[in-house]
């Protein structure tokens, strides 16, 4: 571990630490519109309290750290990957939300994946994942009897 | 010795062919997802837990313990050979299992650590079946209030006491408890945290979470540093038997690494990290041949990999007998008993004993197997660890994926999947611990029951929690186990000693 930043205020430390203050926020208001249905206990709020309460003793803990600048040493970032395998899931999510079926959007990802650790066959790779993705859709809702959302690929099956 | 009838009744569950042939599939099954780098058993768990979905409870934990044992002998195949241990249980045994592979050395390498998880687990189950009995006696006797510091004992030791930093891992934790309030709260029939989205009503799975969570956040971890850290495989060459003198070297560390691991997996402390490098520190001091050690000593394998697999056994103790998960991998058990409506505890032991029983006698069934396949099919093991690394991460995308949406088909399960990969992926980076989020998913909704359940007995008295003397002397220690790594830095910093 490299203690070159020692000492430096950390700003992806502090933000972690808003966020967590605005998740502390978040609980404690929808704590605030539930209804106590005993009179003597504080029912569904009392774990809602405690978590918002402990969140926000934590972002106090953390912005701490990162003005201390205590977080890990982090190494650089390449971002084109991580775009890649969300862009796969994205597609994936679309496809089954407007009905364009299972095995098409697997096959994206399969291919989106595979290009964000390095492939450069993208074609052959897409083609690979529509097999996987077949065989898995016919495994799954033949053998196991599991429903898997359909498209107009998967009626044909 | 009614532990002894209790088993020899759960082995007549065991034995049942279609029984040992869902051991053998879970053998199996466990072991190949578990070779895959990036895939450690909770993983494992979560990945194969739809396949599971429309079996018999028995047959389907039966499966389970198979998945359990087979997932933690796969990991340590995959430390052994390319250094990339899929969970930081088998961190140690990459240090010289790794160097042992790089030295040709690989095969005794892996019998040792197939011989010593063999060990360590049959001796470490045989402790399960002891000690169960008694556990559950005693947690007839406890309350609710007893149950709910019980659970901060927990909480505390899974998140704070033993990792790098308390407050990050005390951060993991609360953001897994939040994710617990989702939903519609039974007792009262208001929905939390759900801002009218329907899937929500119904809480988050578990197993949405925790394949968000170590598959795709893995996935988008290891590729955004692709560019730095390159994997490579170690082939096995040379003989897979262990010399006699193998053998004289390997006993003494399996003895002593299940001695850490299975009382430190059974009381609520915390994972099998702490065991298996107090097991590699020992065998580093008390070897005779300290000169192997950095170079790939045999030792340094036979202990820590004893130490995991007894830990692993540890941890179903108060898994079974409490309902008490204390790793994720555990999480993910407790996980496949809710998904058919059952509750470990001491009422599953009174009310299922065949299930209980039927299990603990599965895990030595499970473990012979392992021993028995595992060398034999070492080649086999080996291949799949050289699927390529694109192919490899998107054939756990795709699984991940499937399995989500069979689970729940609906694309906003899937939306949830990537947001928690995404939140994964940042926890890695920033080094925030991922199993606590998932032990408070799972136990948070537990906790709030048992406390809420002792706060009505009371009538909202909170002093109930100290006024019994189990709870107050349970929360006594939760507070110690939290204020220690504070006063005492360092505390389980093995990891910064290693490197």
């Amino acid at each position: 571990m490299s203690t070159s930043s020692h000492r430096r205020i950390d700003a992806a430390g502090l933000v972690i630490a808003l966020i967590l203050l605005v998740l502390a926020g978040l609980v404690w208001w929808d704590m605030s519109k539930l209804q106590i249905l005993s009179p003597y206990d504080l029912g569904p709020k009392v774990m809602p309290i405690i978590v918002s309460a402990g969140l926000a003793i934590l972002a106090i803990g953390n912005a701490i750290s990162a003005f201390r600048g205590e977080l890990p040493a982090r190494d650089s970032l390449d971002w084109r990957p991580i775009i890649l395998i969300l862009g796969g899931l994205a597609a994936l999510i679309l496809l089954i939300a407007f009905g364009g079926g299972f095995i098409i959007g697997t096959a994206l990802l399969f291919a989106t994946t595979s290009a964000a650790f390095g492939r450069r066959a993208f074609l052959v790779d897409l083609l690979i994942g529509f097999v996987v993705a077949l065989i898995v859709y016919v495994l799954f809702s033949k053998l196991l009897a599991l429903s898997l959302p359909t498209g107009p690929l998967e009626r044909l099956i | 010795m009614e532990a002894f009838v209790s088993l020899a009744h759960g082995l007549t569950v065991a034995i049942q062919p279609m029984n040992l042939l869902f051991a053998l599939i879970g053998v199996l099954l466990g072991t190949a997802v578990g070779v895959l780098p990036g895939i450690g058993p909770a993983l494992t768990v979560a990945l194969l837990l739809p396949i599971t979905f429309k079996l018999d409870p028995a047959g389907s934990i039966i499966m389970f313990a198979g998945i359990y044992y087979g997932g933690m002998y796969g990991g340590s195949t995959t430390a052994i050979l390319i250094n990339t241990p899929g969970e930081s249980a088998s961190m140690a045994t990459a240090l010289e299992g790794n160097l042992m592979a790089k030295a040709g050395r690989g095969g005794p390498a892996l019998a040792t650590s197939a011989i010593g998880s063999f060990v360590a687990g049959t001796i470490a189950t045989l402790g399960l079946t002891l000690l169960a009995p008694y556990l559950v006696e005693l947690a007839v006797r406890f309350g609710p209030e007893d149950y709910f510091a019980l659970m901060c004992v927990a909480f505390v030791t899974v998140s704070a006491t033993f990792g790098d930093s308390p407050v990050r891992g005390l951060t993991s934790l609360f953001i897994g408890l939040l994710l617990g309030l989702v939903g519609i709260d039974i007792l009262s029939g208001q929905s939390r945290l759900s801002f009218g989205v329907p899937e929500l009503y119904d809480n988050i799975e578990v197993t949405t979470l925790a394949v968000g969570l170590f598959a795709v956040g893995e996935a988008l971890y290891v590729a955004s540093r692709r560019h730095i850290h390159e994997e490579k495989l170690e082939a096995v060459r040379g003989s897979l038997w262990m010399t006699k003198e193998d053998w004289k070297r390997s006993w003494k560390p399996w003895l002593r690494g299940t001695l850490y691991g299975f009382p430190i997996g059974a009381l609520p402390a915390g994972g099998a990290e702490i065991p298996t490098f107090l097991s590699y520190a020992t065998e580093k001091r008390l070897t005779k041949h300290p000169e192997d050690f950095g170079k790939g000593a045999i030792e340094g394998v036979a202990g820590p990999e004893a130490a995991n697999n007894a830990s692993a056994a540890g941890t179903l103790v108060p898994l079974l007998t409490l309902g008490l998960p204390t790793s994720a991998t555990a999480a993910m058990m407790l996980a496949g008993f809710q998904q058919y409506g059952l509750n470990p505890g001491p009422l599953l032991f009174a009310e299922r004993p065949d299930l209980v029983w039927g299990l603990i006698a599965s895990l030595f069934i499970a473990n012979g197997m392992l021993l028995v396949l595992n060398l034999p099919l070492v080649g086999l093991w080996v291949r799949l660890l050289s699927i390529p690394q694109p192919w490899l991460y998107a054939g756990i995308l795709v699984f991940a994926t499937m399995g989500t949406i069979a689970a729940n088909p609906s694309p906003v399960e899937l939306v949830m999947l990537t947001v928690f990969g995404v939140l994964g992926f940042l926890m890695r980076r920033f080094d925030f611990p991922i199993a606590p989020v998932v032990v408070g998913l799972i136990l948070g909704p537990v906790a709030e029951s048992q406390l809420r359940r002792a706060l009505s007995i009371s009538l909202g008295d909170p002093m109930v929690l100290l006024e019994s003397p189990i709870s107050a002397t349970l929360l006594f220690i939760a507070l110690v186990a939290l204020v220690a790594p504070f006063v005492l830095k360092g505390l389980g910093r093995f990891k910064a000693v290693e490197d």
